[in-house]
């Protein structure tokens, strides 16, 4: 057995370099992996291109941080809050430094990774005709259906060189299973040269192995596996936490100026070694009360002959 | 005085739309409200779509803040990726789709991308999410917005979410291939469009402002339809419902 358990910070020195293309929070508001992005601000990444749907405020903290040069997108921004106001001014003022945006809509950037996923260069669309987004994007291109008169959009693939994807729990060999909403976290796994997963826990292989329905990726595509429990908050995770909206609303506060965000920066991810360290600051209380507060299990499924 | 705010107004009017039977492509904010207030009042057998992979024949049983809320998935009838929920919208499976803006014209033609230049923006705004999915792929599209003048001027500088264009048959030469704006839904009125035209028209002005100035806050010589009138108010049933669902008037106050 390989086992592929690695620390957070080796796995993400090892797997992403400088320049590097890296798909995050792609299940949407949950299961953002701000643990990830915060060793990788920690670290010092740069020229770093960012793809996802809806990131919610973790690419607003690490364009803040200077990490990223382009971002492949559909909305970046604080869910509950409004505006990013990093993201505002890399694109308004070039602050800290000017950033590339290739504006998608979340099915056009589901549909890039899709194809990436399925091996094609592109897949059709009939979204986005006649807006803004499909007249200024570098990729995508009309055409009429061959087979038909209809008017399409193609998309044009993306392979990211690394997907983060943050699970409920994994195996050592680089196994996952996650649960909910899944947004585009499969065609991101499957569309990614690897993936680097942290999860909330580590199981033994046979938990995993006895219901692979739930196993998101296999685990050819599995560069990392990294035990980082609470490495979603604030975003939420079914079954461990809640979404911690006030963290969202101290990040707004604490982000209008550029002198404020890099307060917060020193307070939540520079002076903060780890998460388990992040947590602590975060408070006990706090934490607890975040936690799920009643079991609602699934029934069992039976897998036998 | 109104006993009620303009976005508990907003909300009711919102859920108005919402036939009974429809699957409606939910989105963000005051929208995740009215669908549990239509599931309760008029509409129980409504379909609610969450971008994020869900469907839920049944609201939260809590108040939402975003739709990946851990309460909106336990209970959903499908826990998915978002590609298939988007696909469904795409093959015309949702009757109405709610989106909101920064800025729409006289046509309903979103922005929530740029204002300015797109190069150098004077406001970068989020961007589209899933809003232009909805906008071009929906049945009918609900919008929710602000109004004043700067968010209602007669063209946006940016199309994020298609609406009729440049107004007429536009959304058929462009390809699209369904929908369009049906209702904008506003702090001061409800707003639909003409026919044939397509240009935006006043249907309904709330309680506590006039037709005129709803048309002052607007950015453009806005058009009343012929059968304008003031909204109805919600009725004590609604606001219980909704203030059961936002005690704490996170979205309606």
């Amino acid at each position: 057995m390989t086992t592929k358990l690695l620390p957070l910070d080796e796995a993400i020195r090892r797997f992403v370099p400088d320049g590097a293309s890296i798909a995050l929070g792609c299940a949407l508001e949950p299961l953002i992996p701000f643990a990830a992005g915060h060793e990788i601000i920690r670290q010092g990444k740069r020229d770093l291109t960012l793809i996802g749907p809806i990131s919610d405020i973790l690419f607003d903290e690490l364009i803040g941080a200077g990490c990223v040069s382009r971002v492949i997108a559909a909305w970046v921004g604080n869910v509950s809050e409004g505006l990013g106001y990093n993201n505002r001014r890399a694109a308004e003022r070039g602050q800290p430094h000017p950033i590339e945006i290739v504006d998608h809509s979340n099915y056009s950037v589901g549909l890039a990774l899709l194809a990436g996923a399925l091996g094609v260069p592109y897949i059709p669309m009939r979204s986005l005709l006649g807006s803004d987004i499909a007249r200024n994007h570098p990729d995508i291109r009309p055409a009429p259906s061959p087979f038909g008169s209809e008017a399409t959009l193609l998309v044009p693939a993306l392979h990211p060189d690394v997907a983060i994807l943050h699970v409920q729990r994994a195996d050592v060999e680089g196994r996952a299973h996650v649960w909910g909403g899944l947004g585009i976290c499969e065609e991101a796994a499957l569309a990614a040269r690897g993936v680097i997963y942290t999860a909330e826990e580590i199981v033994p292989a046979e938990t995993i192995l006895s219901d692979p329905n739930r196993v998101l990726a296999p685990a050819m595509k599995t560069f990392a596996v990294v035990h980082v429990p609470g490495g979603a908050h604030p975003s939420p995770v079914q079954g461990y936490y809640n979404r911690d909206h006030a963290a969202y609303a101290e990040y707004h506060e604490h982000s209008r100026s550029p002198e404020d965000f890099a307060a917060w920066l020193q307070e939540w991810v520079l002076g903060v070694p780890d998460r388990a360290a992040y947590l602590g600051r975060l408070g006990a209380e706090r934490w607890q009360s975040l936690a799920a507060r009643e079991p609602r299990l699934a029934a069992p499924v039976d897998y036998g002959y | 005085m109104a006993d009620y705010t303009p976005q508990e107004l907003m909300v009711v009017c919102a859920a108005r739309e919402i036939r009974d039977g429809e699957v409606v492509f939910v989105g963000m904010r005051l929208p995740l409200i009215a669908f549990a207030l239509a599931k309760r009042t008029h509409a129980p057998e409504a379909v609610g779509l969450f971008e994020n992979g869900l469907v839920r024949d049944t609201p939260s049983r809590e108040l939402l803040l975003t739709m990946g809320d851990a309460p909106n998935i336990l209970g959903a009838e499908w826990a998915t990726r978002t590609t298939a929920l988007m696909g469904l919208l795409a093959q015309g499976h949702a009757n109405l789709g709610f989106v909101g803006g920064a800025e729409v014209d006289r046509f309903g033609n979103l922005n929530t991308s740029y204002i300015g230049d797109r190069a150098h923006p004077a406001v970068k705004l989020p961007g589209s999410g899933g809003g232009a999915d909805i906008a071009s792929l929906a049945r009918r599209l609900a919008i929710i917005m602000a109004h004043d003048r700067k968010r209602f001027p007669a063209r946006v500088s940016y199309i994020t979410s298609p609406g009729w264009g440049e107004g007429g048959d536009w959304r058929v030469r462009v390809g699209l291939p369904r929908g369009g704006p049906a209702a904008v839904i506003t702090t001061l009125g409800v707003l639909g469009f003409a026919p044939e035209t397509h240009e935006m028209e006043l249907r309904s002005w709330h309680p506590f402002t006039t037709a005129d100035e709803v048309r002052a806050s607007t950015g453009w010589d806005l058009r009343i339809a012929p059968d304008v009138r003031e909204t109805p108010a919600p009725t004590a049933n609604e606001l219980r419902i909704i203030r059961e669902c936002d005690p704490q008037g996170f979205w309606t106050h």
